[in-house]
């Protein structure tokens, strides 16, 4: 059974000053399985990020539903956690504090949020940083601190947006294979959105791609690549193969957005 | 040396400050001591010394001092005890905004100097009115600015918090009033020294004591020596208030400087 059916999803933006409605995603159809690990590809501007808040119960869609084990997502709960690309630590709060804000608004007794803290601590790489502040932090390390706040709540679902987006290169490896890491021993279910070809195919079993707007699903591409998955893959014939057709797709639709802007620019 | 927003080390930083007023002394002892001015219009620096010295010692201004800064403690010490709560109610939630902001932002134009002779009447001639013009001159603006800073709190933040699971309430508790705390204590820092502004002018109406009262006293005297002593005791407990205000804001949210 799918553990996050989004059914005739749609999201359109009503117009400011009197302008036109923008259309940021056409009815969507998603079924994601328990434990799956789906990304979602698209050019920026196609409404991939709209979906993600969607799903999360930030925004609300114009039609269609969401339903998170068969409950209708109505608003946002710690059942679906996220995990954003602006770095939203709490900066009055240390690395321990951040990471128990969840447990702390659901009530979890003192004991507990202890253990669970250093759980997750010692999973991202962040021992010896417990008592620092988020200012203290380099990019890398404030990401791996929320994502350590995300799961230790125990979401049923990972929302991740552009999580990686604002790191560097070698950064941004490092936090893609201990993400994977962590997904091997827990495997949770996941929505990475991504504009990063080779990141969607490295993360996925399935990489999901959407066009250019208003946003639809274009595309949906299996990864039959091994797990583990070692940086070494993206070098490999198989995982060249995925990266040519993606970039195919992602290239189509680049030049659709890129060709909207011009017509949005004439008008 | 002179690169954009390179800091200079904490010496230089001291020594500037300092020698700026060295250069304003030094400039006002020319002009006295050189009798470029008459001395009718301003004293030279000693000699506003030594009456400062004779307020305390036969005048017993140091009950004038605490008599002002009384009253400037009392009146925006209410001021904060309200405002404060008010303004980040409103900042919090836009149906008590929309309620209160007209109001306040019109209420906040009446210049508090011109309800003197209205809260004489209302509140006679003691402490209560004076408290009560400190009051209307730093409870409006702070109410406005406590909720502009809660209300421009990161949204990102406030979105972040939803999804770990923090209820509206968690949200205004553990989001919205930690996040806006340093600015709330930097906005209260700033009314603070405009109470000192609203003081005076209440004493110079009317007043038994305290330093707008001798200095409206020393202007009928004609004895500016006075007049300048006044205005160097209040700079000197502005910059002295101030400076406590900022070391305690440091000392309570060390995450939010740069």
């Amino acid at each position: 059974m799918s553990k996050l059916v989004i059914e005739g999803v749609s999201r359109i933006f009503p117009g400011v000053h009197g302008g036109e409605p923008t259309r940021a995603l056409e009815p969507i159809d998603l079924r994601i399985a328990d434990n799956d690990f789906i990304t979602v590809l698209g050019p920026s501007g196609c409404g991939k990020s709209t979906l993600l808040r969607i799903v999360a119960g930030l925004d609300h869609p114009t039609t269609g539903t969401v339903l998170l084990d068969g409950q209708k997502v109505t608003r946002p709960g710690p059942d679906r956690g996220m995990v954003f690309q602006s770095y939203t630590l709490f900066p009055w709060l240390t690395v321990r504090e951040n990471i128990c804000f969840g447990l702390r608004e659901r009530g979890v007794p003192a004991a507990a949020q202890q253990r669970i803290s250093e759980e997750w601590i010692g999973k991202v790489g962040l021992r010896g940083f417990e008592r620092h502040l988020p200012k203290m932090l380099s990019g890398g390390m404030q990401q791996r601190t929320a994502l350590a706040r995300a799961l230790a709540n125990e979401p049923k679902i990972l929302l991740l947006a552009e999580p990686f987006g604002a790191l560097d290169n070698q950064t941004r490896a490092l936090m893609q294979e201990m993400l994977l890491a962590i997904w091997e021993a827990e495997r949770k279910t996941v929505i990475f959105v991504t504009h990063d070809i080779e990141e969607a195919i490295f993360m996925a079993s399935r990489v999901v791609v959407m066009s250019a707007r208003p946003g639809r699903i274009k595309a949906e591409l299996a990864v039959d690549l091994p797990h583990p998955r070692h940086y070494t893959m993206k070098t490999t014939p198989d995982f060249a193969a995925l990266k040519a057709r993606l970039t195919e797709e992602i290239r189509i639709e680049s030049i659709r957005a890129a060709e909207q802007m011009a017509t949005k620019a004439e008008a | 040396m002179f690169r954009p927003l390179i800091p200079v080390s904490r010496g230089a930083k001291i020594v500037l400050g300092v020698a700026f007023f060295v250069l304003f002394v030094g400039l006002w002892a020319a002009a006295t001591f050189g009798k470029w001015v008459d001395p009718l219009f301003l004293r030279d620096p000693w000699q506003t010394i030594v009456t400062g010295w004779t307020l305390l010692a036969a005048h017993a201004y140091h009950i004038d001092i605490g008599v002002t800064v009384w009253r400037v403690v009392g009146g925006f010490v209410v001021a904060a005890l309200l405002g404060v709560p008010l303004g980040i109610l409103m900042g919090a939630y836009k149906p008590i905004e929309a309620f209160f902001e007209p109001f306040i932002s019109f209420a906040r134009y009446l210049p508090a100097s011109a309800f003197i002779p209205l809260l004489i009447v209302w509140a006679g001639l003691g402490e209560r009115s004076k408290m009560a013009v400190i009051f209307i001159g730093a409870f409006f603006p702070l109410v406005l600015m406590v909720a502009v800073i809660v209300s421009s709190t990161r949204r990102d933040l406030v979105e972040a918090a939803y999804t770990l699971g923090a209820g509206h309430s968690g949200i205004v508790r553990r989001v919205l009033l930690p996040a806006s705390a340093p600015q709330i204590a930097e906005s209260l820092r700033l009314v603070l020294g405009w109470a000192w502004t609203y003081v005076i002018v209440a004493e110079y109406i009317a007043a038994e004591r305290g330093i707008g009262k001798t200095i409206i006293d020393s202007q009928a005297l004609a004895a500016t020596d006075q007049i300048i002593f006044g205005i160097v005791v209040i700079g000197i407990i502005g910059l002295v208030s101030d400076y406590l205000f900022k070391m305690v804001n440091q000392k309570l949210f060390p995450w939010s400087l740069a």
